[in-house]
């Protein structure tokens, strides 16, 4: 992990830095802009539709994840198991349905704004971290299980202090896909009006002014590789204290 | 004949292989025995050409495996390995075929080799044929892997651990048809295998590995009875070794005039058996028996003697 | 699937059709179509009952109802599917008869469409469908029947006439032309596409398969392309082609600008690189060690060892990676329309703009059912390339 030392810093550095003093970047920008045109986006702050655009994904993601785990929980219950076909079929769809599609139906029955976006992100989200938990869920050793069930653990006490601590990081995997695909295409909710950084670069589209496009994608793309990284972390560390704790 | 003359191979400054040379009659199976990391599934890669020798070089009937390009050269030699590596999406037949299709054998000609060796290895044509692999057992997995490595009658076979993913009952079952088989086809096979029961069960000739040396290579009886260094003794397993040394010698070859009280055991038991049979019904001497009637007995006495040699 | 209809016998009645049956009478409480004086103003609700005179409604609520009753036993999935289909058909009844009886008290700028109780029934009876379906387990070939059973029913329905009354079907008559454009620019875009990371994809997936180096290099820079979010990619490549249009000779006589198809055609492409390459290299990385191993020792060349075993093998992990780019790819060719790049995206910004709901969806309806049938039919062909032995096993 040499790289990961240097380039850490680094990339939350350049992300704060555009975010926070995008004007230091005008040298930059500038030959990108057209003649006379603003190079920085100055319409609307870029702290406010940041902190606006992680709030919609954060949100979307915590949704998901909510009925993601329990509808895995659920369906990996014997009372539960009829539903797996249907949950497998509604999480797949949520995923077929196309993001922008989703937003344009969902406009007549929510307005503008924030909620569309949320619909999206939260059916776009749905399947990996469904997947993930089904997945983490099913596959635990059935050594450690049998011993739990032996220890005279009851079902309730199984899947708190057994089952959703050893899945948790496969868990973790299918949030981390998700946040990741979601911190990308929130941008798109700017098409309906949601404050989100996809505002910079629609403006840039529209005016041809390619200062705003590269800086909107930027700043998204430094965004997803910091969370990336965050997570993966997250889960290194994870598997390891669970692994630490198994093999005694 | 195959001759391997000073096979040598180095890997990151240190051999695996260390100059080996040993030659194998045609008609014979040679086992290769060591531990893990002895270099005998080098040495066997090395024949052909899977592992590039270092220096050294093998000759099948004269000619050295160097002057042909490799992937030609696999094609002449059958290659079974352990968990027998069935091409999971073909069937049975098209698995067998592979190497004839290969070579662009005609049709009917690799139809007919299929169904051939399917039926030599007890394998119903009609009902196998069209099988997957996945829904074979074990051992029927195995004898396709063996079925396919002999399809297009190689000059030689070679076998890494080929029985070493089998359970015991199917794996003696499965050393028993390989030397039929390999009576009935005359085939040439280098076999290796950790196992030194295995070795000496199914080789004419028996060649012990250590660290990259060929430290013995003999008949089966010579390694038993006179191991050529403490290592091989301990291969050949110390104690057991006047046991190993009776089940190589069969009835027919020890048995004199007289009779003996009891049941009669056939003349090609081993010796190994009789001294079981005398001791579990508490006799002196078994009768002995060729296709049902009487030729005389083994004592107990001649048994020890046999058994003596080694020591 | 003996073992599903043994393992639910003891419930008799199947729990999501439990779930379906409640849900669906919740959703007949709700506004099942909508009358609008005009295509840009807000809709007034209309009952299920009310959409057409009692003698008409009765039997589609009657075979709603009936469909829903018949999703409940749990060991008959024949008999809950043809309960889907009959409430489906009910459904597209009372559409078909509300539509002109609503419109015929409206006005002559009045709009009819379907409501939310409308799209929650249709939800419901088409989870039912695919739940049932589960429960047979019918083979690929079956599901591509049936696939093309349900597309030609709906096909003779739009034909027919039926539905013409509805708001959607007069946004689409009156842009007809328009219409068959964006569905031709569409399907260019995402099959395009599609076929070109294809094209390009497979070689380096192949090269990357056998050079450990070259994997460690690509993969990471074909992810960073794909952390640029879709809005942004589009956007750089106008500049780009521009560039390339305006300097190179020729280039704009093959359509090479910055604006329009070229700009939204490249930025798919790059975005369909990475699940092309990631896939074909764990594809071709599942073939058994040892079936690779007996491959090399019976004397196969590199490129025969590629073709006979590990391309095979590695067909259904490279073909979900082609199924991931198609559903992708048709849902983000709609940006396209936002640049000019045409397709559905058009109709469904310019709707957008005008706040028009029907054009909207003219727009979006497309576009989630190509998604759907195209996952649908790369699904079948991924089950057609594992090989047979594991698809019974």
């Amino acid at each position: 992990m040499r790289p990961g030392i240097v380039l850490r810093p680094a990339v939350i550095l350049l992300l704060l830095a555009l975010v926070l003093q995008p004007e230091w970047f005008e040298p930059v920008f500038a030959p990108l802009a057209p003649e006379g045109a603003p190079v920085i986006y100055a319409r609307s702050s870029l702290l406010s539709l940041s902190l606006s655009h992680l709030g919609l994904v954060a949100a979307a993601t915590a949704a998901a994840t909510l009925v993601s785990v329990t509808l895995a929980i659920l369906v990996t219950r014997e009372a539960g198991a009829a539903f797996r076909p249907l949950s497998r079929t509604v999480t797949n769809m949520g995923q077929t349905f196309p993001p922008v599609a989703v937003l344009a139906l969902t406009v007549p029955a929510l307005g503008f704004g924030a909620g569309p976006t949320l619909v999206a992100l939260f059916l776009y989200g749905l399947l990996p971290i469904f997947e993930n938990s089904i997945a983490g869920l099913s596959t635990l050793p059935p050594a450690t299980i049998e011993a739990a069930r032996g220890l005279g653990l009851n079902r309730r006490q199984r899947l708190i202090q057994v089952e959703l601590p050893l899945a948790l990081p496969v868990i973790l995997t299918g949030i981390r896909l998700s946040v990741v695909i979601s911190l990308g295409t929130a941008t798109i909710g700017s098409t309906v009006a949601a404050r989100t950084l996809g505002e910079v670069i629609i403006a840039g589209l529209l005016t041809s002014n390619t200062a705003y496009v590269l800086q909107g994608g930027l700043i998204v793309g430094l965004f997803a590789v910091a969370v990336y990284d965050a997570l993966t972390q997250l889960e290194a560390r994870l598997a390891r204290r669970s692994r630490a704790t198994s093999t005694p | 004949m195959i001759e391997i003359d000073r096979i040598t191979k180095v890997y990151n400054g240190a051999p695996a292989v260390d100059a080996v040379s040993m030659t194998a009659e045609s008609g014979t199976i040679t086992v290769i025995v060591g531990t893990s990391g002895s270099g005998k599934t080098t040495l066997l890669r090395m024949i052909n050409r899977l592992e590039e020798p270092t220096s050294g070089e093998v000759r099948i009937n004269g000619e050295s495996t160097l002057s042909t390009k490799p992937h030609l050269l696999r094609r002449r030699i059958g290659y079974v390995i352990q968990g027998h590596g069935l091409f999971p999406h073909h069937t049975v037949a098209r698995n067998i075929g592979a190497v004839p299709r290969l070579l662009n054998w005609p049709k009917d000609k690799i139809r007919a080799r299929v169904d051939e060796l399917l039926t030599l290895f007890s394998m119903e044509p009609e009902q196998f044929r069209d099988r997957f692999p996945a829904e074979l057992s074990g051992g029927q997995q195995q004898r396709v892997g063996v079925a396919r490595a002999l399809a297009s009658r190689p000059d030689l076979l070679l076998m890494d651990e080929p029985f070493g993913a089998l359970d015991p009952i199917i794996r003696a079952r499965a050393q028993d048809d390989l030397r039929q088989i390999q009576r009935a086809l005359g085939s040439t096979i280098m076999l290796v295998t950790h196992d030194m029961e295995e070795a000496i069960r199914l080789g004419d000739r028996v060649a012990v590995m250590d660290e990259g040396s060929l430290v013995q290579h003999g008949s089966p009886a010579e390694i038993v009875a006179r191991p050529a260094s403490p290592f091989v003794a301990d291969m050949v397993g110390g104690m057991e070794r006047p046991l190993r040394l009776l089940s190589l010698v069969p009835l027919s070859e020890v048995v004199e005039d007289g009779d003996a009280p009891g049941d009669a055991l056939p003349e090609d038991c081993s010796l190994r058996d009789a001294l079981s049979a005398c001791l579990w019904t508490g006799r002196t001497a078994v009768p002995v028996e060729r296709e049902g009637a009487l030729i005389g007995r083994v004592t107990l006495e001649a048994i020890r003697a046999r058994a003596e040699l080694s020591a | 699937m003996q073992t599903i209809a043994t393992g639910d016998a003891r419930h008799r009645v199947s729990p999501p059709g439990l779930l379906f049956a409640a849900l669906g009478l919740a959703a007949l409480f709700g506004p099942f179509m909508t009358l609008a004086a005009n295509r840009i103003v807000a809709g007034e609700g209309v009952s299920i009952w009310a959409v057409a005179p009692p003698s008409l409604t009765l039997p589609g609520v009657v075979a709603v109802l009936l469909g829903l009753v018949l999703g409940l036993p749990a060991v008959w999935p024949r008999l809950r599917l043809l309960g889907a289909v009959l409430g489906l058909g009910g459904l597209l009844w009372l559409l078909a008869q509300g539509a002109p009886a609503m419109l015929e008290d409206g006005g002559d700028y009045a709009r009819v469409s379907p409501a939310i109780g409308f799209w929650c029934l249709l939800t419901i009876l088409m989870l039912l469908m695919a739940d049932a379906l589960a429960q047979l387990a019918p083979g690929p070939l079956m599901r591509g029947a049936l696939l093309a059973a349900v597309l030609g029913a709906l096909a003779l329905i739009l034909w027919s006439g039926a539905l013409s009354p509805l708001s959607v079907m007069q946004e689409y008559s009156s842009r007809r032309s328009a219409f068959i454009d964006a569905t031709a620019r569409h399907l260019q875009l995402a099959f395009g596409s599609l076929a070109t990371a294809a094209v390009i994809g497979f070689p380096i997936g192949i090269l990357c398969h056998r050079d450990q180096r070259l994997r460690g290099t690509t993969l990471p820079a074909l992810s960073f392309l794909q952390t640029i979010p879709s809005l942004a990619m589009f956007g750089i490549m106008i500049p780009i082609l521009g560039w390339i249009g305006d300097t190179v000779p020729g280039a704009q006589a093959i359509g090479i600008a910055g604006i329009g198809f070229a700009p939204a055609f490249l930025a798919l492409v790059l975005y369909s690189l990475l699940p092309v390459v990631a896939n074909t290299v764990t594809g071709l990385a599942a073939a058994p060690p040892t079936a690779i191993e007996a491959a090399r020792g019976m004397g196969m060349t590199p490129g025969q060892r590629l073709l006979r075993v590990e391309l095979p093998l590695g067909m259904p992990v490279i073909l979900t990676g082609l199924r991931i780019v198609l559903v992708q790819n048709i849902g983000l060719a709609v940006i396209a329309g936002l640049i000019g790049g045409g397709g559905y995206g058009t109709f469904v910004f310019q709707g957008l703009n005008q706040t028009a709901t029907d054009l909207i969806l003219l727009g979006a309806l497309p576009t989630v059912a190509l998604a759907l049938v195209s996952a649908i039919v790369m699904d079948i062909l991924v089950e057609l390339t594992r090989p047979k032995a594991t698809r019974t096993a």
